[in-house]
């Protein structure tokens, strides 16, 4: 302000200032410690005696953990090989490491097929979680889920086909229609898809080989941590799309539309999971015609989905009341349609708002997915507390089982957070 | 100015409104409102907040329903049907105080997104069009950014190319200059001006004087849910008849 005359209050600026670089911040280790750690007395405390505590859980578990030992048959003879010391019994997980992955029934010699399953799914899920990669790859992503049903239960390749067959047929007539109107064409697409299904299984019947390619494997042999990730991804891509539908459903100004909206996700809501499914284990086989005897499998995803998607279903609701009701007018004054409008201009921002929801939600649902070994399905917990705990040779060991299978949810879940993470921030268009 | 722009006024009938009436639950926002509208007229609307001069327009796209009376836009009668709703919609473009642009996508593709759905428009020539209406309202160089890069005066110049690309034969604006700075104001009154004067059928909700008497063939003065009074601007201003309009007036031109 050296052209300011302090004597007058009258002021023209001459020349414009220049700006200026930011003061130089003053740094090193010290100062660090001092500003971070022991910036005042009370905060000196209080570091000291978090340092303490951490000191105690690290002097009480590390000698456990890196005492471990991992090449005994049995407890009592890690025992031994611990004689008297400290250390944990990790060879219960190498030596029952298959059956904590797969169960004790899935054949051993298929263990290739869950296997490859798996490594298919990164492929498939890539174009979807990644919307920079290129638009082609979303095939391999439709035909993944018959591909892995295959896999995983082998049997004749002839039921897997016709149902993709079925998907191709009701998309073609989907997208022949679509211009005209988005109900119709879904319905089209629905009933095309119904009829290839009905007369494929027809044909697939009567071609049915007396040995198919792929040993066939009944749903009560599937098990172990493969089950939690089976259970988890199916019911979190189907409870997406119905949880979507039943939000739009519950804004729409059809009375009944509307009413068994609320009703569906008001009651899923008020029932807890476990009840539902002792109702898919027990009761959900008479609601089926007798005799068409419905997978368990599929009984527990009817119900997890039903469960996860009532709550995903009120996450959205959230993000459509947040946005603007300028955004629908403005979508609204341009002519678009109901569904356009949703498609384009509603859901897209919707659902960018309701991320951090939906994942909360999907990380629920999937370590909920444990709770299926109350009704008798060998999920890892159910491995863990039946065929292994109760064998004469692990009776006893229960930390490092349940140490390893917090490891491997923790991965899992704390992969969906980071990549939710990573998605909001190459979703924010809005404020750069 | 008035003159040129009295010329290019024909009889067609763009709007029709014949005793139109709404009301919020008990309260009746529109009385009695008999509009009609030729094809090239500028109209103003103006009034003191509350009066549903926002609510009339937004009726004429059926962005509010009204209860009672008819309303015909461009030959076609308002109707609940949706398909009707969506017909009268794509042929009158609409421009909001807010902007209302869509934050998700890049300034091009909101002004191609109704010609490429509603229209079918081929995307190819969908931006040709929308990069000729983007240099009509200059800005033709912010066309791959996202809307919250852009100034306000740019977002409703944005807002106003979006609705053109549609190939409109009626304008509604709605308090269009109302959110923007006064160094804005300028840069959108200047578009509508160009706008105007190529004989575009407008309805403008705005409190701009002077862009009132420079290009509207009409003024109109809402109050209570009713029209007031309406006139040729020179008139209106120089000599508004109801004691309303004389109150209004002092009070928005007195400082």
């Amino acid at each position: 302000m050296s052209d300011t005359h302090a004597e007058s209050i009258a002021f023209v600026r001459e020349s414009s200032l220049p700006p200026a670089a930011p003061p130089e911040k003053v740094g090193g280790p010290f100062k660090w410690v001092k500003d971070n750690l022991f910036p005042t007395w009370a905060n000196a405390i209080l570091t000291i005696v978090a340092l303490y505590f951490l000191y105690l859980l690290l002097s009480g578990s590390l000698p456990w953990l890196l005492n471990g030992v991992w090449n005994a048959s049995s407890l009592s003879e890690c025992r031994e090989i611990l004689d008297g010391a400290t250390g944990a019994c990790f060879s219960v997980i190498s030596e029952r490491w298959h059956q904590l992955l797969f169960g004790f029934k899935y054949p051993s010699d298929q263990y290739w097929r869950p296997t490859l399953a798996l490594v298919l799914l990164f492929l498939a899920v890539a174009p979807v979680l990644f919307i920079d990669l290129p638009r082609k790859l979303l095939i391999f992503t439709g035909i993944y889920p018959f591909l892995a049903f295959w896999l995983i239960w082998g049997g004749p390749i002839w039921g897997p086909v016709f149902a993709l067959l079925g998907v191709i047929v009701g998309y073609m007539v989907y997208a022949r229609l679509v211009h005209n109107s988005f109900a119709k064409a879904l319905a089209g697409g629905i009933v095309a898809a119904a009829i290839v299904w009905y007369v494929g299984g027809i044909i697939g019947d009567a071609l049915r080989p007396a040995r198919p390619l792929l040993e066939a494997v009944p749903s009560r042999d599937l098990g172990g941590f493969m089950l939690n990730m089976m259970l988890g991804i199916t019911c979190v891509s189907l409870s997406l799309p119905i949880g979507i539908a039943l939000a739009l459903g519950r804004q729409s100004h059809l009375p009944i539309v509307k009413g068994i909206c609320v009703v569906f996700i008001e009651f899923v809501r008020g029932v807890p999971l476990i009840t539902l499914l002792f109702v898919a284990n027990v009761m959900l086989a008479y609601f089926f015609p007798p005799g068409s005897g419905v997978d368990l499998f599929i009984r527990v995803v009817i119900m997890i989905t039903m469960f996860s998607s009532a709550y995903i279903a009120e996450v959205i609701r959230g993000g459509l009341a947040a946005l603007p009701k300028g955004q629908y007018e403005a979508a609204d004054s341009l002519g678009l349609d109901y569904p356009q409008a949703m498609r384009l201009i509603i859901l897209p921002q919707a659902l960018k708002i309701s991320i951090p929801g939906i994942v909360n939600i999907a990380v629920g649902l999937f370590k909920d997915t444990t709770l299926v070994s109350v009704i008798s399905l060998f999920d890892i917990i159910g491995m863990i507390r039946g065929p292994i705990l109760a064998s004469t040779d692990w009776n006893g060991v229960y930390w490092e089982l349940f140490l390893f299978a917090s490891v491997l949810f923790f991965i899992v879940c704390y992969g969906i957070s980071q990549y939710s993470q990573w998605l909001e921030r190459r979703l924010a268009t809005d404020h750069r | 100015m008035a003159e040129t722009a009295q010329m290019q006024v024909s009889d067609e009938v763009a709007i029709r409104i014949n005793n139109m009436n709404k009301w919020y639950g008990a309260f009746h926002v529109l009385r009695d409102i008999d509009l009609t509208v030729h094809r090239g007229e500028r109209i103003v609307i103006c009034g003191p907040s509350g009066s549903g001069k926002s609510t009339l327009i937004r009726c004429i796209n059926a962005l509010e329903e009204h209860q009672k009376g008819s309303i015909e836009v461009d030959g076609t009668l308002l109707s609940s049907d949706l398909k009707n709703i969506d017909k009268i919609r794509s042929e009158v473009g609409m421009c909001f105080q807010h902007f209302n642009l869509f934050p998700h996508l890049t300034i091009l593709e909101n002004c191609t997104l109704a010609p490429i759905w509603v229209r079918k428009t081929p995307k190819k020539e969908a931006e040709e069009t929308a990069m000729h209406f983007l240099e009509k309202v200059k800005i033709p160089d912010q066309a791959n950014k996202y809307p919250g890069q852009l100034s306000g005066g740019q977002q409703q110049r944005v807002a106003i190319a979006r609705s053109l690309c549609m190939r409109p034969r009626i304008m509604l604006f709605d308090e269009p200059t109302s959110a923007l700075d006064p160094e804005m104001i300028k840069e959108v009154l200047d578009t509508m001006i160009e706008l105007a004067e190529e004989g575009m059928t407008m309805l403008c909700v705005t409190h701009e004087m002077g862009f009132a008497r420079q290009v509207a063939n009409r003024v109109i003065f809402m109050d209570e849910g009713q029209i007031v009074e309406q006139n040729e601007p020179e008139a209106f201003f120089n000599n508004p008849q109801s004691p309303r309009t004389q109150l209004f007036l002092s009070q928005i031109l007195g400082h």
